[in-house]
């Protein structure tokens, strides 16, 4: 199908346009940017009037919960707050229950999503057998059932030799290892940034040193083994500063940030608001500040939704035994455009940080609108205001400390393959 | 951010913690709780009838002694009807939700719950789902809260010292797992106490302890020197598991308090524990039975401080 996207304020981060532009859509890809090609007849148009026209956003961390915790969200729940959210691309962490350690898995997740024509997801293959930190998986058998990279995601791996060993292995393959640094003995029974607020309310606390002596530990064997090293999530000001510098060093090394991270802190957590309760916690003002210096600086690559739906149950318990976890897919967007705003930046950097660089850390040609690129798309009001409420969701997940808050920029359409596959009406 | 526990009157709707309690609020209970001195002591008058008909469950995730018993002798000099629930033995075991023993208790029209959870917080949780009519008191929360200990620890530094605002209070111990000293440092600052001080071995304090406005020392000699009360706490011996401490016989070398480490403290200095003591770790027993020691009239001031918090909550003060 032809489509013609017309009135829209485009904003490419890789081609660098920030202006009016047209975009032409032929056979799901770009066919054209500003004026129509030669013999073009449009068979949809979109009138993108006061809309921002942008690559669809990838996402580095969505937890779609299948197989195994279907009873907090499904595939189709969270396709749905995929396309809602602009996502057209993810990436999704091993713990699913069974861990993504089969190629059978992962083979089936894929086909699964496939099925649902929505956003593309990219299984993240565990590092080790059950996440258990023992055995190594079937690396290459993985990446040929449609593995991007290898991931502890939030399971420990205490030993350093299997550690070094894994990254060894990948790197052999030229895999890509993420992992998100915390050392499991200072990290234990800890449910909160150990500061201020962990003091206040009595919470066991998790240290900053859990996060930068496991993070000084990769960065050692990163060096020793050459593995391409995804940072994830990363949380503190002296985690930032310690990725920093070994990217000075000249460390292939990217790292990411949740969009919670990069906006909330420990005093978020109020009265013991169990939405608030995160992996990793969220932790002083100081090292929030330090997350946007490094957004800044490139330090920190990309933001990540690090989307965890959890279900209503398990989150009406007292704090320390309630489930970690807060739904993102849909706040990405919005989230994203106010870091730029906070730190007066153009929307273009914002959105660099959810499109073109999550795309270079996946290894995918993605995130931009060339011509000739597959036309993923999301059509956004950068304007509009709106209530972040539970009805207002699509994700099966409902909470987020960010509910009852406005947020600015909405999703209007999305298109996966030159395909819309959602749309909203204005005002909604 | 509201507080929780003032409704919009900012009145006492519930009891959850002495943080961010107005000085009146507190001062308001240790007056009504003086008023009730002669029959939380059983003297004149056994009974009053201010919570005649209500209905006050005692809700315990934890076990206790000492506490529950005074809740429910409060309650019953108020002529309330007392339900004691040991919930640690029946539907948590079976898997029920906090939230649903709660329901539970809520449809047999309970119009307070005096609450003990193991968990920071789990109290907040209750008293944010319970209906408004109903009262909820923390009778302690995971690390966090102990606020009817700290308010009795008040009542009871008043009754000896009488001012708060010429007072240097040591707290001595393990600050760090304790929700009495939580309680007891923002009870203290917040009625104009100038010098609150925190002794413990680094392994025992919370990492940012000094931003509750407290001293910290590490030293015995050093922190009890001219103090006017020492309020020790309880040790529990999973300490010595974890790595937190080395020995209880090491622990009451250095940390337990003995008549030569009491001496440095002020001549009329008053020693306080909220119990229940551990003899020979964190206090010996010369200084827990000596003239000093005022940790029998904290369970009897214990009686009309809580008589003074559920009658508050009742409006009924």
């Amino acid at each position: 199908m032809n489509i013609q996207i017309i009135n829209g304020h485009l904003i490419d981060p890789k081609n660098q346009i920030d202006g009016l532009r047209d975009l032409f859509i032929v056979a799901g890809k770009v066919a054209a940017v500003g004026s129509a090609p030669a013999g073009f007849v449009a068979q949809q148009v979109i009138d993108a009037t006061g809309l921002v026209v942008a690559p669809g956003l990838i996402d580095l961390s969505a937890r779609l919960r299948e197989p195994g915790y279907e009873y907090k969200a499904t595939l189709e729940s969270e396709m749905d707050a995929a396309v809602a959210g602009g996502i057209t691309t993810l990436a999704c962490p091993p713990d699913t229950d069974p861990p993504l350690d089969e190629p059978g898995l992962v083979e089936m997740l894929k086909y699964r999503a496939r099925e649902l024509h929505k956003a593309r997801v990219y299984p993240i293959g565990a590092l080790t057998y059950g996440l258990k930190g023992a055995e190594l998986t079937e690396m290459a058998e993985l990446a040929d059932a449609g593995c991007i990279a290898f991931s502890q995601a939030d399971a420990a791996l205490t030993d350093t030799r299997v550690l070094m060993r894994a990254m060894q292995y990948a790197a052999t393959f030229g895999f890509s290892v993420w992992l998100r640094p915390q050392d499991s003995f200072l990290a234990r029974d800890g449910v909160a940034h150990d500061g201020e607020v962990a003091t206040r309310l009595g919470l066991p606390a998790i240290p900053v040193c859990a996060e930068t002596i496991a993070l000084s530990t990769m960065l050692q064997l990163a060096r020793e083994t050459g593995v391409r090293l995804h940072i994830c999530r990363i949380s503190s000001a002296e985690g930032v500063a310690l990725v920093r510098a070994a990217k000075q060093q000249g460390l292939t090394l990217t790292c990411d940030a949740s969009a919670n991270h990069v906006h909330l802190t420990e005093m978020d957590i109020g009265f013991f608001d169990a939405n608030c309760h995160l992996v990793p916690p969220l932790r002083s003002q100081r090292d929030r500040d330090a997350l946007h210096a490094g957004l800044l600086d490139g330090s920190i690559d990309a933001i990540c939704s690090d989307h965890t739906p959890v279900d209503e149950d398990a989150k009406q318990l007292p704090f320390a035994e309630a489930e970690a976890g807060a739904t993102g897919l849909e706040l990405l967007l919005p989230l994203a455009l106010k870091w730029a705003r906070q730190s007066r930046r153009a929307l273009a950097e914002g959105l660099a940080k959810i499109t073109l660089q999550p795309a270079r850390i996946l290894g995918l040609d993605a995130g931009h609108l060339s011509v000739g690129a597959v036309a993923d798309v999301c059509v956004f009001d950068p304007e509009v205001y709106w209530k972040v409420e539970p009805a207002a969701l699509k994700s099966q997940g409902k909470n987020t400390p960010f509910i009852g808050m406005e947020l600015q920029g909405r999703v209007r359409y999305t298109l996966v393959d030159g395909q819309l596959v959602y749309q909203s009406k204005a005002g909604q | 951010m509201n507080n929780p526990q003032l409704n919009k009157h900012g009145e006492l709707q519930h009891l959850l913690s002495t943080e961010g309690l107005p000085a009146p609020i507190l001062r308001g209970i240790l007056d009504t709780a003086a008023s009730f001195m002669s029959v939380a002591e059983g003297r004149d008058i056994k009974k009053l009838p201010l919570l005649h008909g209500k209905s006050i469950f005692n809700i315990f995730f934890e076990n206790s002694t000492r506490t529950r018993t005074t809740f429910e002798i409060a309650a019953k000099r108020l002529s309330a009807d007392v339900v004691n629930l040991n919930i640690g033995s029946s539907s948590a075991s079976k898997g029920e939700t906090l939230l649903d023993t709660v329901d539970n208790l809520c449809a047999m029209h309970a119009d307070m719950f005096v609450v003990r959870h193991s968990q920071s917080g789990a109290v907040h949780l209750i008293a944010k789902h319970v209906a408004p009519e109903i009262h909820v008191i923390n009778a302690g929360d995971g690390r966090h809260a102990h606020p009817t200990q700290a308010l009795l620890d008040m009542f009871t530094i008043r009754h000896y010292k009488k001012e708060f605002h010429n007072l240097r209070v040591a707290i001595v111990g393990d600050i760090l797992h304790s929700r009495v000293a939580r309680s007891q440092i923002h009870a203290l600052t917040t009625l104009g106490v100038p010098e609150v001080r925190v002794i413990a071995p680094k392994t025992l304090l919370p990492s940012c302890v000094d931003k509750l406005g407290v001293q910290v020392y590490h030293d015995m000699a050093q922190g009890l020197r001219d103090v006017d009360v020492v309020m020790m706490l309880r040790l529990q011996n999973e300490r010595m598991q974890g790595a937190v401490l080395p020995s209880a016989q090491e622990y009451f070398k250095y940390y337990g308090l003995t008549q030569e480490k009491l001496v440095l403290a002020k001549t009329d200095a008053i020693v306080m524990h909220p119990g229940p003591m551990n003899r020979g770790v964190e206090i010996d027993s010369s200084v827990a039975d000596g003239t000093q020691s005022v940790i029998l009239p904290q369970v009897t001031f214990g009686i009309a401080v809580r008589m003074a918090v559920m009658s508050t909550l009742a409006g009924v003060g």
